[in-house]
């Protein structure tokens, strides 16, 4: 039954992309959609066993066994796993079912979905892996769909580059991932999770020399699959393609750069999380790397005016805060808030997907204003989203968060200063959620007459969904109550306490108290804030912004970073392979590097051809010669 | 002598018998398909047969142990029939275009295919020659059934003299054997060296070159080689599948067989011998194959250099490298009759389509077949989770085991070269704006042989021990 969870959006997708074109194309979610809803019906019932304290590790089978080396695929169902499983078949359902009305008549209907069916196959295959090779090839696969979905309108040049970028960039942080992996089988001797994990302790002290730097292994092993986590999550310096990313349909968006792929570093670091116990180097940087991408994305998101670009740069920001929370060693708060983040930023990116939808593809929220009243269920979806992801009391996204700067504040002194920045980056999340809220939906439209006259709220098939994450966004939380509001209200870390450990570290409830209030202070503030900006006194944005020029520029051009690579790395390539690439396209080089690299390869190739002459007699005689050879070399030279 | 034992030589004479059948069914029925059909019908008769005769457990000698019924045998047998099957099916449409649609074709086919199903069982010499030279003789006059076309006569007629030339070999090799013997049967002989003390003797290590020799030339072992390329590209291209995969098969076979039975304590001289032997075919097989712009000529070179690669199982001298090379040659079977299906796809009555040119944007115009070549060029090159990964992994790792870590290096490192001429097809495919407008010969036999080459290299590659364990049963027991 198991396998049928992922098996059953793989069926999809192969029926959609085999029959899509011809005989199924309009109709491809009536293939899709049952088979997302149908794996997270599993889902609830693999969830419910494991609730029930039934753990599975099951072997299906060996992919290749030869002596020692043993390779199975096999799949781990833990209490990890199965919130995982929740969380990416629940979301995936809403969105495919949002897609039917937002896809509706795209040339690519069946296409569509077949890609994300296949996301979705490879999304579980990742969680549900038991040991590193499956992890891989679900990484990769993830990788590939994601790439196939933001270049998904292809005719723009935009999307198509988008889509290169993601994937180049990936491929920095994948080859590091690959490093660590075949470091762990050479380590260890095995790939499966249970082996490993139970094994790492006696590594500890163990060296390896890398260009003569001695390195301890498991801070090595550490450092390199935290590579991988870096790229696939967009963290700094890895982060640039994410933003890009939003050139794909925002179906996509919602459910690959927000809910689910780009959680996929998080949950492998937490899986790993018997590996990074034993490194407080790996801790340490994990950590750091969370903070600073949690503030530093936050504040691009400050001026940005691209519906989606705020929402992935705000993606990244709370990506940041989960690697916060794995890096001080609370994991449990760092994958309950990959859960709660995921319906609040679903949420957001659909809420955002109407609104793009009703005003014909106008991203900029500049143009928008005064939507409320033309779309009154989206507004108060993306209201309460909004002020989840801020941290309001009660909401979900309160109480992750909370968990996360608490934890992070108890985390000594490196703690207290990840944790200033932790609240800081919360001001600006509060901040630019309603700012966005205030351009987008209130004031007066700003926008072209023709663009008005068309707004509208959109069908039910799209609202529905966000009525649904609605929910979540608020409920979700609920697992998690702090033991300070309720006696055993934390039931989410004492599910996952078996997997992923309890933080050691208690500290004393009025500091918990303090913390909170605190964030929710400054979460107010920011609300504020962008109402003062934004609503009382409209002239401030201006005034502030050639006040701070020099700041605005910085924050608006996202850093340079983009700038940056180009000029030191994709420009210096691009140069390089110049002759390549231009060989490649008017057939040249063909002959140069494909058929002669090395140049030396292709000559020999072209000279030792002209022994292929063609005439018998010759080939006679080589064969004859040949025979002398061997029976000179076996016989008389003994 | 008992005639029970008869009965286990029953897939060759039903065998034998289509063969007759069709050659006068040619004489009664203008449609061929009805030819090829029952030609399928027998394929399927024989190896039912062949599969009961497993089940109830007969396996055996027969004659004295000159003929022998075992895992073995059988399971190049089955490479044989598939081969066969894979050929008729993709050959229907192809030989109208040629506009060769003769009955002997499917005729020579099955006489070309007894012929394998005889030296995969020999268990003496003589019996094995017997079946070499049908095998030969059929495929020397399938090489040129396309009678109008020069360059098909022509590699008919290269294929037939230096096929001739290997023949002699193997007579001498036979004959050394004998006189230090005094027998031709391989048990025989293997206790004949061993009690007689002829391991050490010059004049034995001369007779196994010979063999090294003859069987080389039909695997197409460099320097033995030098026919393939010509006769790969000059005969029609369903002919060519068909001879890149069974003659070669059967040519593994009889090496296994008499290497690991007549000569099993001399490992390490044939071994010894092989070891160049691979890396040059290897070399030459990818080193000649980047320059090659004809896609038939370039797979021939590519079928060399497999051979290269397949052959390190037999260099290991153990079990489990016999094992591997097996694995090896079934992947095989499947991933090069697709390639070359894919080939024949694109030959039209007006055009060859064997140029890499035909190839250029085949995945804008035709994305299903351009996703096939694909994952076909994928396997031959050796990418995971293809079936051609799980091929070569296999054969390294023995040799490995077996202590020939330089030799493996070797064989990654023109694996690495290779993958330049597999993926420049892809690169074709994908990467190039297509030229004029181009339809496929698409017909229902076509489509069911790319579907199961398809299915087996994907089926293989995600699930090797269903193969690998048949593979282990046969040899092991």
């Amino acid at each position: 039954m198991l396998i049928l969870i992922p098996l059953l959006p793989f069926i999809a997708f192969l029926i959609n992309i085999l029959f899509g074109r011809r005989f199924i194309r309009d109709r491809a979610h009536y293939v899709s959609i049952p088979a997302v809803v149908g794996s997270f019906i599993l889902s609830v019932g693999a969830f419910m066993d494991v609730l029930d304290g039934r753990v599975i590790n099951v072997n299906l089978y060996e992919w290749v066994i030869s002596g020692s080396f043993v390779v199975p695929v096999g799949f781990l169902i833990d209490q990890l796993t199965a919130i995982m499983l929740i969380v990416v078949t629940s979301i995936s359902s809403l969105i495919f079912i949002y897609s039917v009305g937002y896809m509706h008549g795209d040339r690519g209907y069946y296409r569509f979905f077949a890609y994300l069916s296949l996301f979705v196959f490879s999304m579980l295959v990742l969680v549900m892996s038991n040991n590193f090779l499956l992890l891989y090839f679900g990484w990769e696969a993830v990788g590939l769909c994601s790439y196939l979905l933001i270049g998904f309108w292809y005719e723009r040049p935009s999307a198509s580059n988008a889509g290169k970028k993601a994937f180049i960039v990936n491929r920095f942080g994948d080859f590091g991932f690959g490093l660590g992996i075949i470091l762990i089988f050479l380590t260890f001797g095995s790939l499966e999770y249970l082996k490993v994990f139970s094994e790492a302790g006696s590594i500890l002290g163990q060296k390896t020399s890398i260009f003569g730097l001695e390195v301890e292994t498991i801070t090595l092993i550490c450092l390199l699959l935290f590579c991988g986590a870096v790229g696939k999550s967009a963290q700094i310096p890895l982060h640039v393609w994410l933003p890009d990313a939003m050139e794909g349909p925002t179906p996509v968006s919602a459910l690959i750069h927000a809910a689910t792929m780009v959680t996929a570093g998080v949950f492998m670091v937490a899986r790993c999380n018997p590996l990074f116990n034993l490194s407080h180097t790996a801790m340490t940087t994990v950590a750091v790397v969370g903070g600073v991408t949690a503030i530093f994305a936050a504040s691009i998101g400050l001026v940005q005016n691209d519906i989606k670009r705020i929402i992935a740069y705000s993606t990244v920001s709370q990506l940041g805060y989960m690697f916060l929370a794995l890096g001080v060693g609370a994991y449990t708060a760092g994958i309950f808030h990959l859960y709660t983040h995921a319906y609040f930023k679903a949420l957001l990116f659909l809420g955002s997907g109407s609104v793009i939808h009703a005003l014909h593809d106008e991203m900029n929220i500049q143009r928008m204003g005064g939507l409320k009243r033309y779309m009154p269920i989206t507004y108060w979806t993306f209201v309460i989203a909004s002020l989840s992801i801020s941290g309001i009391p009660g909401l979900a996204g309160f109480f992750s968060k909370d968990e996360i700067l608490y934890r992070t504040f108890l985390g000594g002194g490196t703690g207290k200063i990840l944790w200033v920045l932790g609240t800081i980056a919360a001001l600006m999340t509060a901040f630019y959620s309603f700012r966005l809220i205030y351009l987008a939906f209130h004031g007066d439209f700003r926008g072209s007459e023709e663009q008005l006259r068309h707004v509208h709220e959109s069908p039910p098939v799209m609202t529905i969904p966000l009525i649904l994450l609605a929910i979540g966004a608020i409920a979700a939380g609920w697992v998690g109550i702090p033991s300070i509001f309720m006696e055993h209200g934390d039931r989410i870390g004492e599910f996952l306490a078996p997997v992923l450990g309890r933080p050691e570290a208690e500290g004393a409830h009025s500091t918990e108290v303090m913390v909170m209030t605190l964030s929710v202070i400054v979460s107010i503030i920011g609300i504020l804030m962008a109402y003062i900006m934004y609503v009382k006194k409209t002239d401030l944005p201006e005034r502030m912004g050639s006040a701070l020029r020099p700041i605005y520029t910085m924050l608006y051009n996202k850093y340079w970073f983009d700038e940056f690579y180009h000029v030191t790395i994709v420009r210096p390539v691009l140069r390089a392979s110049e002759k390549v690439f231009l060989g490649f396209f008017d057939g040249r080089i063909i002959e140069g590097v494909v058929n002669g690299v090395p140049d030396l390869i292709g000559s020999f190739s072209q000279r030792f051809r002209r022994i292929q002459t063609g005439l018998l007699s010759s080939y006679g005689l080589i064969m004859v010669l040949g025979a002398i050879i061997i029976i000179w070399a076996v016989i008389f030279s003994r | 002598m008992d005639l029970q034992d008869l009965r286990l030589l029953a897939p060759e004479i039903v065998f034998i018998l289509f063969a007759l059948i069709l050659l006068l069914l040619d004489l009664m029925v203008k449609r061929k398909e009805v030819i090829a059909l029952t030609g399928l019908v027998g394929v399927g008769i024989s190896a039912y047969i062949n599969y009961r005769l497993v089940k109830m457990g007969w396996l055996g000698g027969v004659l004295q142990d000159v003929f022998l019924f075992d895992g073995y045998s059988n399971f190049f047998k089955l490479i044989f029939y598939i081969n066969l099957v894979l050929t008729i099916l993709i050959s229907l449409r192809y030989m109208k275009i040629e506009q060769t649609s003769y009955g002997e074709y499917y005729c020579l086919l099955f006489f070309a295919t007894s012929g394998m199903m005889i030296m995969a069982s020999a268990g003496d010499l003589i019996v094995l020659y017997l079946g070499l030279e049908l095998m030969a003789l059929s495929t020397y006059v399938l090489a040129g059934i396309i009678r109008r076309q020069r360059r098909s006569a022509e590699a008919a007629m290269k294929y037939f003299f230096l096929g001739a030339f290997s023949s002699a070999f193997l007579l001498y090799g036979i004959a050394i054997v004998y006189g230090l013997t005094g027998t031709t049967h391989l048990k025989g002989i293997a206790s004949g060296l061993h009690e007689l003390g002829l391991l050490n003797n010059p004049i034995t290590l001369l007779g196994l070159v010979f063999f090294i020799i003859a069987f080389g030339f039909k695997i197409a072992l460099v320097p033995f080689h030098m026919w393939a390329p010509d006769v790969y590209e000059g005969a029609p291209t369903s002919v060519t599948a068909f001879m890149s995969v069974g003659p070669k098969a059967a040519g593994f076979a009889v090496i296994g067989r008499v290497f690991f039975d007549a000569f099993a304590e001399l490992d390490i001289q044939w071994s010894a011998i092989l070891v160049p032997l691979a890396i040059l075919t290897m070399a030459t097989g990818s080193i000649l194959a980047l320059s090659q712009r004809n896609i038939k000529r370039m797979l021939a070179y590519s079928s060399i250099a497999h051979a290269g690669y397949a052959i390190l199982g037999i260099i290991t001298g153990t079990a489990e490298g016999l094992v591997s090379t097996m694995n090896y040659l079934m992947i095989y079977t499947f991933m090069n009759i697709g390639a070359f299906s894919v080939v024949i796809l694109l030959r039209r009555e007006d055009l060859l389509g064997e140029d890499l040119e035909d190839y250029a944007g085949l995945s804008k115009e035709h994305p299903v077949a351009a996703a096939l070549m694909l994952i076909f060029m994928f396997s031959l090159t050796g990418i995971p989770p293809t079936a051609g990964f799980i091929a070569k992994f296999y054969v390294f790792m023995e040799a490995i085991y077996s202590g020939y870590v330089p030799l493996v290096i070797v064989a990654v490192l023109f694996s690495v070269v290779s993958a330049f001429f597999y993926l420049r097809v892809v690169m074709y495919m994908y990467m190039k704006e297509p030229g004029e407008r181009v339809e496929l010969s698409m017909s229902g036999g076509m489509g069911i042989a790319l579907t199961i080459t398809t299915i087996m290299v994907i089926l293989l590659g995600i699930y090797p021990s269903l193969l690998l364990e048949f593979v282990r049963a046969s040899v092991l027991g």
